[in-house]
């Protein structure tokens, strides 16, 4: 068992895959050719290729002449080392290298004759072997160049198949050495990714597995098997052929592994449960091959081909110690245990029917990336359970191109279940921490993401738990599932979802409130991208016509709900500007829903957002304020042209009176300081703002003594003029007055800027320059559309 | 193959399809997210029920398999439905589920399929054990050991049986496509590693979700209430009624035994509906119960937790437990357990 193992190791130490490691060893042991002695040699005008083919062509055709061999030997093994071969002169190689044991002495008569001294043989000598000494070191001598050979059987680009079956005929015509074999089947297994074609080895499957018989490579040949085996070869007296050997070597490692792809494609065949631990099966594979084929990947400027990768691995093994049935466990997905034929038929199963059906189908178990599934797409089996597919990106991708409501049901009983069992603060059972659960929403919402979609059972889940929740077990996971409800009847979410939310809201801290905000964003955010997507798609599908008119209730509906939110919340927080800045983000997006997701719904934010915010001491609030307002001028403007809004124009009225009021009042303080007046939304009895003894009242919301912009106005007094002994930020008028209104862009508080170029009236730009700004009025929208 | 099985492609208009598109029309599966939207935050149930009556269709069952399901104590599970059970392929059930048990219980050696072990799982079905024609029919799984004497008179033994039910499962039933099988309660008897494995196994083939199904106070002063109401030709057990006092370190218990006769006396002195219980029957019957205690005692058993309940009927545990004593209410019995299953699977 050990013996190949050993002797292998003389040739082919392993040693971890690093291409520095390997350079190291390589100059360490000279176990590789040397290099520097070539180059001393042949310092002129060297050609690669040509000394290669002449090396090649010696090798082939040494029978004929002979001579110069050990030398050509090493030219071949130089330039695989370095640079590869290229498919035929691999297939050359190998051909050369496994032909059996009669050709060879020949060749080493005339390869080595002086290093050994060895005398001319007769002609037919080496028919009859003699046991003399010289004859077993010819014998050993020959062995040590077939390795030499199959171990310079590095591929610059690919293997032609063609070259690997000639090769495998070869060696099961001649009498190879157990060591010549084991190796050809370690290249193989390093190598197989290389090989530009399986279908001809496939054909000689029979071939390859009756070498199992063959204990000493058993482990090589189940490996080898293992990347070679499709579910059409697997066939009953194969299984039984594995099984007698099972009884024969007991639980091996590579056997069980090779079990375990037969059960995967024919769980009515044979079954197999896995050790949870064990995490490889085979032996390591041959990293120095594997190196080697980067280097010279690396040093031909190609991408490297993806290694070999055994995908057994980590694909069975569970964390076991849980109870059977605890929640939040999402199992590998697995092919179905019993296939559709069994369903259709009655009783027997095993029948030869179905094992002559030739039923195609692609073993989940080995499908990891998006092009295999691309190439397999026809094949592909629904995994046995359905909640598998969440931890598989290509299979979501399957479910999202099939059409078949079964696929959810099931995903959906499993979840609803799992969830409830999972959850921490309903206390249905103790078995999942709150860690667990975290993680295992994360992945619910991973999988909502890649869909752009929410599971139903997770919406009803949210739901259910929301009364029972503290508002602190896993808030951040918990709201975002609160972000993919799906765009429905706002009517039927708000009792389910706004009653608990609501309570949970006001009594919370704030950090809360801003996350909740911030989760109704995203809710938003998704509802206006269905409604988007939908929109789009209703050239190519029929959808009725009432179904926007729910979309927009719907949202309008949510606006409000966060409106009203924010307007309580503000007062309750005493107009954090923390928390302002959420809501703010989250009508920035309102204020832009007509033309970024051309939702014929203009929203104007309540009085409760919009004055807190203009009376906010925080200048980026002010200005996001001033861009929000700029922004739905635009989008009121081009709306006017859309003529779902024209027929409803009734209803719009009070949006644009809304606006206008807002564009009013903001000028009224920024730009006229008009808002204490008479008649204006601020009005305040002049007595009582005497009272507060405030010094040019009607001012004090203006550009300049704003509190948010008053830093503003007085950085902007002491930069321009340093030398000035008094601050009189009543002398920024005319002139100054306009350098300030630069000063603020400087400033980058673009949102003013652009309010001001859209809302005041600006036709006298030229000589507005020199007058007051308080002779500028507000250019508000027209109340009707045109 | 049946072309049905195969997923459909659709390839034509390129956008996939969503996952409960509202545009389309009623697809059962929105009906099953109505049914389960209607429901209110966990708990709320019924506040009135049927009296447990015998079915008609009990008749059909063999009263032998029935002797066989009493007495013993059953471990509740819930079960979601099935995807593509199917009742003529039990045979192949048994075998598949055979050799996995074979394979689990020798870890890492391969198993192949039709080999013969010193255990047998055998499926049958439990005939007549329904509510309605609608309900899917019953089945029974056992494990039986193979007694190593090969002399004929050795009888197997059974190490564990477990069987799936639905006794008027309507509500379930009217939502689910016909891919699924709706059998929401198991009922186990044997060792939990079997159940776990078993339970692995279902859960692996039929893509379905075991849970065990615990049993509420609330839910457990119902039990009481019926099983009180039932009419019994002689009583062979005691009304007992277990109270827990949550202490530490060890939480203590309160046994509370009637006389059965008294309990039905009491009960009929509360309840006024005919053929109906209502919930402020049980709560009456329950406060009666307690403020006699509290008279004689001075304990007040309100503060306390119901945790198990046990009447001639049948007896039934808080943690999920139950033992059925009488063959008549059989089928009612399960009729309460499968509305309890089912409210908790959706």
């Amino acid at each position: 068992m050990s013996t190949p193992e050993a002797d292998l190791s003389l040739f082919i130490p392993i040693i971890q895959t690093n291409p520095l490691a390997w350079k190291m060893r390589q100059n360490a042991s000279g176990f590789a050719p040397l290099n520097q002695k070539y180059g001393q040699n042949d310092k002129e005008e060297y050609n690669e290729g040509d000394a290669l083919h002449r090396a090649l062509e010696h090798i082939r055709t040494v029978k004929e002449k002979g001579a110069v061999e050990e030398r050509h030997l090493q030219t071949v093994e130089d330039i695989a080392w370095k640079s590869g071969l290229a498919p035929e002169d691999i297939d050359t190689l190998l051909d050369v290298a496994l032909s059996g044991p009669f050709d060879l002495p020949i060749l080493l008569q005339y390869l080595i004759p002086t290093a050994f001294g060895l005398v001319q043989h007769p002609a037919d000598g080496p028919t009859q072997w003699v046991p003399n000494p010289t004859a077993d070191h010819c014998w050993a001598t020959a062995e040590a160049v077939k390795t030499r050979m199959l171990k310079c059987l590095i591929p610059a680009t690919l293997i032609p198949e063609s070259a690997v079956v000639r090769a495998f005929s070869r060696l099961c015509a001649s009498n190879c050495s157990n060591n010549t074999k084991v190796l050809f089947f370690r290249w193989l297994i390093a190598m197989f990714d290389f090989i530009d074609g399986k279908e001809e080895m496939n054909s000689l499957y029979g071939f390859f597995f009756s070498f199992l018989q063959e204990e000493t490579m058993s482990c090589y040949i189940c490996n080898f098997l293992y990347l070679l085996t499709k579910r059409e070869n697997v066939k009953p007296f194969r299984v039984r052929k594995l099984l007698e050997f099972q009884s024969k070597v007991g639980m091996q490692p590579y056997l069980q592994a090779l079990l375990s792809l037969y059960r995967s494609f024919c769980p009515d065949l044979i079954t197999i449960s896995l050790p949870p631990k064990r995490k490889f099966y085979f032996k390591t594979t041959d990293s120095i091959w594997q190196a080697a084929v980067c280097i010279v990947k690396e040093r031909n400027q190609k991408s490297p081909l993806p290694s070999v990768k055994l995908t057994i691995g980590t694909a069975y093994s569970h964390p076991q110690k849980k109870k059977w049935n605890s929640g939040c466990v999402i199992p590998m997905p697995t092919s179905s245990h019993v296939s559709k034929e069994e369903q259709d038929e009655e009783g027997d199963s095993s029948s030869l029917e179905v094992m002559l059906s030739g039923q195609k189908s692609f073993p989940l178990e080995q499908l990891h990336t998006f092009s295999q599934l691309l190439d397999n797409i026809q094949d592909v089996e629904l995994p046995s359970q359905m909640c598998s597919v969440l931890k598989s990106a290509p299979l979501l991708h399957y479910l999202n191109c099939i059409q078949d409501e079964t696929v959810w049901l099931r995903l959906s009983y499993w979840m609803s279940q799992e969830l409830k069992e999972g959850c921490t603060w309903c206390k249905v059972s103790n078995y999942t921490s709150e860690e667990e659960f975290r993680k295992f929403l994360d992945i619910i919402i991973s999988a909502q993401c890649f869909l752009q979609e929410g599971f139903p059972s997770s919406e009803v889940f949210l739901y259910k738990s929301l009364p029972l929740w503290d508002g602190i077990s896993c808030r951040t996971e918990y709201l975002q599932l609160l972000s993919w409800i799906p765009l429905g009847n706002f009517s039927e979410i708000k009792p389910l979802l706004c009653d608990s939310l609501t309570q949970l809201f006001f009594t919370s801290s704030i950090y809360h409130k801003c996350s909740v905000l911030y989760s109704l964003k995203q809710l938003l955010e998704n509802w206006l991208l269905w409604h988007a997507m939908k929109v789009s798609m209703k050239s190519t599908l029929s959808i009725s016509a009432d179904t926007p008119m729910i979309a927009l209730n719907s949202v309008s509906e949510l606006i409000y709900y966060v409106g009203w939110l924010s307007t309580i919340a503000l007062r309750l927080e005493k107009n954090s500007s923390f928390l302002l800045h959420f809501i703010l983000d989250f009508f920035e997006m309102v204020s832009d829903m007509y033309l970024n997701y051309n939702l014929p719904l203009v929203v104007i934010f309540p009085r409760g957002v919009f004055y807190p915010a203009l009376l906010t001491s925080d200048s980026i609030a002010l200005n996001r304020l001033c861009y929000i307002m700029y922004r739905y001028r635009v989008n009121l403007t081009a709306s006017k042209e859309n003529a779902l809004i024209y027929q409803e124009r009734l209803k719009f009225n009070k949006t644009y009176q809304e606006f206008n009021e807002y564009v009013t009042a903001l000028v009224d303080c920024l730009w006229t300081s008009t808002s204490f007046e008479k008649d204006h939304y601020l009005y305040i009895d002049p007595q009582i703002l005497e009272k507060t003894k405030i010094r040019e009242y009607k001012k004090s919301l203006n550009l300049i003594n704003h509190p948010a912009l008053l830093p503003y106005s007085i950085n902007f007094l002491l930069q321009g003029w340093p030398n000035e002994k008094e601050l009189s930020l009543s002398s920024i008028q005319k002139k100054k007055w306009n350098w300030y209104l630069d000063y603020l862009l400087l400033e980058e508080l673009h949102g003013l800027h652009l309010f001001m170029e859209s809302s005041l009236d600006i036709a006298d730009s030229a000589s507005s320059a020199h007058t007051h700004p308080a002779h500028k009025t507000p250019k508000t929208c027209m109340s009707e559309p045109v | 193959m049946d072309s049905s099985n195969v997923p459909e492609f659709t390839p034509k208009h390129g956008v996939p399809p969503r996952l409960r598109d509202y545009f389309t029309g009623a697809s059962s599966f929105q009906r099953q997210l109505a049914s389960v939207r209607k429901q209110t935050p966990f708990g709320q149930t019924p506040s009135r029920r049927k009296i447990p009556q015998c079915s008609p269709l009990q008749e059909n069952i063999d009263p032998q398999k029935i002797a066989f399901l009493l007495h013993k104590q059953w471990t509740l599970y819930t079960l979601t439905p099935m995807y593509r059970f199917s009742y003529t392929n039990l045979k192949q059930y048994s075998t598949l589920l055979k050799c996995f048990l074979a394979a689990e219980k020798q870890k890492g050696l391969a198993v192949e399929m039709g080999e013969d072990f010193n255990f047998k799982v055998t499926f049958s079905t439990l005939s007549g054990m329904k509510g309605t024609h609608r309900d899917p029919a019953a089945f029974l799984i056992q494990i039986v050991s193979k007694s190593q004497q090969s002399s004929k008179n050795a009888e197997d033994k059974v190490v564990w049986t477990g069987w799936f039910c639905c006794v008027y499962g309507d509500s379930l039933l009217e939502n689910v496509p016909d891919d699924f099988t709706c059998l929401p309660l198991f009922l186990a008897n044997g060792a939990e590693s079997n159940t776990a494995l078993i339970g692995t196994w279902f859960q692996k083939t039929f893509d379905c979700r075991f849970t065990r199904l615990t049993i509420s106070a609330f839910n457990l002063s119902w039990m009481a209430a019926m099983w009180t109401s039932c009419n019994m030709e002689h009583y062979g057990t005691a009304t007992e009624l277990l109270w827990s006092v949550p202490c530490s370190p060890q939480s203590l218990d309160i046994s509370y035994a009637i006389n059965p006769e008294d309990a039905k006396a009491l009960w009929d002195g509360v309840h006024q509906t005919p053929e109906e219980i209502t919930q402020e029957e049980v709560d009456l019957f329950i406060d009666c119960l307690c403020s006699h205690f509290h008279r004689h005692f001075k304990i007040n058993l309100s503060a306390t937790r119901l945790v198990c309940v046990s009447t001639s009927v049948a007896s039934a545990h808080t943690d999920g437990k139950i033992k059925i004593l009488c063959s008549k209410y059989l089928i009612g019995v399960l009729a309460f357990l499968t509305e309890l299953a089912i409210f908790q699977i959706e």
